[in-house]
């Protein structure tokens, strides 16, 4: 067990020195991203791109610069510098990432619990009315995309230009030391927009999964047991998570994306809405830094999913 | 109908004309169709018949299982008194596994894959003892003891993937037992095992039979594994019994043609390699429109042309008042055709002997 997990990390390292490779070519390598040509303003004099190719180091070979990159993206975890702010990437990134986690925390928890919820009733009341009314309301969250469903939810419940003014519309993000009612009000609607997909897949699947577990030969045991039906279901359900655990790593990478734009929507200051700004303003350090930030984030999320499968299903040992 | 000993002692379970129905998509399946059984304390009853036959459906709804799967029930099945039948799923639930206790066919379905065997086991002890998570462990280890399983200390944390095929079925005998059921229902209990491993689980229920006091009902396709564990035989077929006996009488004077069919059908090892096994011609009928009149009558080689028409009750044998059989030859013919048959005549020349026309000639015009 050890040893796979210390393999999936050395795996996880070498996804991310890919990652930053694509990065390195794009913004690098191909002939529209010479980071020189963009800092030295509108016409510059060749000479004065010269000056900063040299002053950036992009002179040197390319493979003793991809070195360089990697060196400092990995030994020194440096991304570099905005273009716009001349702030650090790092500082930037660390100023915008508490928001982003209360947004993807909490949006996670609604995801499962949402998800699972509905899915475990559905399967549960087969083609009653509630089952009905939730798989029609999950094709729905699935097909609307985030940004249409945030600007929707905006205009029904925002307190500035909703119809019904119930919740603190865009802008409206405070931090959780400052006032934690004010950030838990500001943020629910952000939380049901940015999880409302992944919670409907969930809960399809979820339905599906514990559909087929219900018919299973040790349910019918555990019903002649005697036990309670709370805890036949129980049954249920511990053998309809499993199929669904590996698919949490994917969605996860997902809801990242979604995160991007909920941020901008409700005009959040997280790492989302950074990134987003960066795009607009082709700041490419500040870009490459949320990049490589996110496909850290889901590499690690799936070598967490992998391991705790291990865990769920005894069957399932790595060696 | 009556099967044991004294009739002044109270049958444990009786169902009366019991009657189960699903609805499917093509109409209702009749997979019980009016069955009536007694079982008395301590005793075995074995329930015999093909797949489909409608016996473990019957025993579904013993525990009231079919509830589940929307099946419709009428008819009655009185447990110490209780119809089960109607009684309310709370109570029949304080029943099963308590009182009654059931066993599968398949052991490895039948055990949750991811909860370990003992959890298992605690399970069903604390769903009907108010004891401790450590009280019921040891009652877990104790029934692993019980049921041959060397090591229960140990093997009490293993998941069923661990336990071989034998020992997993072991494993369902003991959660069985965790509350000294007066009844248990074993269905198929060694369909799936190898032969060598049979031996061992028959031995296994009849040893812990003899040490509780239980009631056995086992439901089985095997007429060897019937003939080894049951007191008395029900035979099953399109979700009627057909024909009952004692275990002795059922194989020494079989009534039914359906039963010489059974018997029929098994291999013997002091038969000669070359005669033939007879296999009982045709496929079950369909439960959702059984044939007319005797629903056997298809596939009887002894079929005459009213057969189709007039459906056999389920009558006492003329010198034997604890044998039951529908069949709507008589008593007389059919003893001699079954005399014809153990010399070693084919039905054919059986019923020639008998002076009646085969299956054939009877259905064709005078």
């Amino acid at each position: 067990m050890i040893r796979y997990i210390i393999r999936r990390l050395l795996w996880g390292v070498l996804s991310l020195i890919v990652v930053a490779a694509l990065l390195f070519i794009l913004f690098r390598v191909l002939p529209t991203g010479n980071p020189a040509l963009l800092r030295a303003g509108r016409d510059p004099k060749p000479k004065l791109v010269k000056e900063i190719e040299v002053a950036l180091g992009l002179s040197k070979p390319l493979p003793v610069q991809f070195w360089d990159y990697l060196k400092e993206i990995f030994l020194h975890l440096n991304f570099g510098y905005s273009y716009y702010s001349q702030q650090s990437v790092r500082s930037l990134i660390a100023e915008r990432l508490p928001p982003t986690i209360s947004l993807a925390l909490g949006a996670g928890v609604l995801w499962i619990v949402a998800g699972f919820g509905i899915g475990i009733v559905s399967a549960l009341r087969r083609h009653s009315l509630w089952d009905r009314a939730a798989m029609g309301g999950a094709l729905v969250a699935i097909s609307a995309p985030e940004f249409w469903l945030g600007l929707v939810f905006l205009y029904l419940f925002s307190s500035d230009i909703g119809k019904f003014k119930l919740l603190p519309g865009a802008g409206s993000y405070v931090s959780l030391s400052s006032d934690p009612w004010k950030w838990f009000t500001s943020l629910i609607m952000p939380w049901i927009v940015l999880a409302a997909g992944a919670a409907a897949i969930f809960a399809r699947l979820m339905r599906g999964s514990l559909t087929e577990t219900m018919r299973e030969d040790y349910i019918r045991t555990a019903r002649a047991k005697g036990l309670p039906e709370r805890d036949v279901v129980r049954h249920g359900v511990r053998a309809a998570v499993n199929p669904l655990v590996t698919l949490f790593g994917l969605e996860l990478a997902a809801l990242l994306g979604g995160a991007v734009i909920v941020e901008t929507v409700f005009n959040i200051p997280g790492v989302g809405r950074l990134s987003y700004q960066a795009i607009q303003s082709a700041d490419f350090p500040v870009i490459q830094g949320t990049v490589l930030l996110a496909a850290m984030f889901v590499i690690v999320a799936n070598i967490v999913v992998d391991i705790s499968y291990a865990y769920l299903d005894p069957r399932v040992r790595y060696s | 109908m009556t099967m044991g000993r004294g009739p002044d002692e109270a049958p444990l379970l009786r169902v009366e004309d019991l009657r189960v129905e699903f609805v499917s998509e093509d109409g209702a399946v009749h997979a019980v169709d009016g069955v009536s059984y007694e079982v008395r304390s301590g005793r075995t009853l074995g329930i015999v018949g093909e797949s489909g036959s409608g016996k473990t459906v019957c025993s579904l709804t013993t525990l009231g299982l079919t509830r589940h799967q929307g099946a419709r029930v009428s008819g009655r099945i009185l447990f110490e008194g209780q119809d089960l039948v109607t009684l309310p799923e709370d109570e029949l639930r304080a029943i099963r596994g308590n009182e009654i206790a059931m066993i599968f066919q398949d052991p490895l379905s039948s055990l949750h894959p991811l909860y370990r065997v003992g959890a298992q086991l605690i399970e069903a002890v604390r769903a009907h003892r108010d004891v401790s998570k450590a009280k019921a462990r040891e009652r877990a280890i104790e029934l692993l003891g019980l049921v041959g399983i060397s090591d229960p200390a140990r093997r009490v944390d293993d998941y069923p993937y661990e336990f071989s095929g034998g020992m997993r079925q072991r494993a369902m005998i003991a959660m069985a037992l965790a509350n000294e059921p007066k009844l248990l229902i074993a269905d198929e209990p060694t369909t799936a095992l190898d032969v060598t491993v049979q031996a061992q689980i028959l031995a296994l229920i009849e040893r812990l039979q003899r040490e509780l006091g239980m009631a056995v009902v086992i439901i089985t396709h095997d007429l060897g594994v019937a003939a080894e564990m049951a007191d008395e035989i029900a035979v099953m077929y399109a979700g009627r019994i057909v024909e009952t006996a004692s275990a002795e009488r059922l194989f020494a004077a079989p009534e039914h043609p359906y039963t010489w069919g059974l018997l029929r059908s098994i291999p013997r090892l002091d038969a000669q390699r070359a005669a033939d096994l007879t296999p009982i011609p045709g496929t079950p009928p369909s439960l959702i429109n059984p044939p007319s009149g005797c629903h056997f009558h298809p596939r009887c080689p002894y079929a005459q042309p009213d057969h189709a028409r007039i459906d056999p009750a389920l009558e006492p044998v003329p010198d034997d008042p604890s044998q039951f059989v529908a069949c709507l030859l008589e008593t007389q013919v059919r003893r001699r055709l079954w005399q014809q048959l153990g010399a070693g005549d084919t039905p054919e020349q059986a019923l020639a002997a008998v002076g009646l026309p085969s299956g054939d000639e009877a259905g064709a015009p005078a």
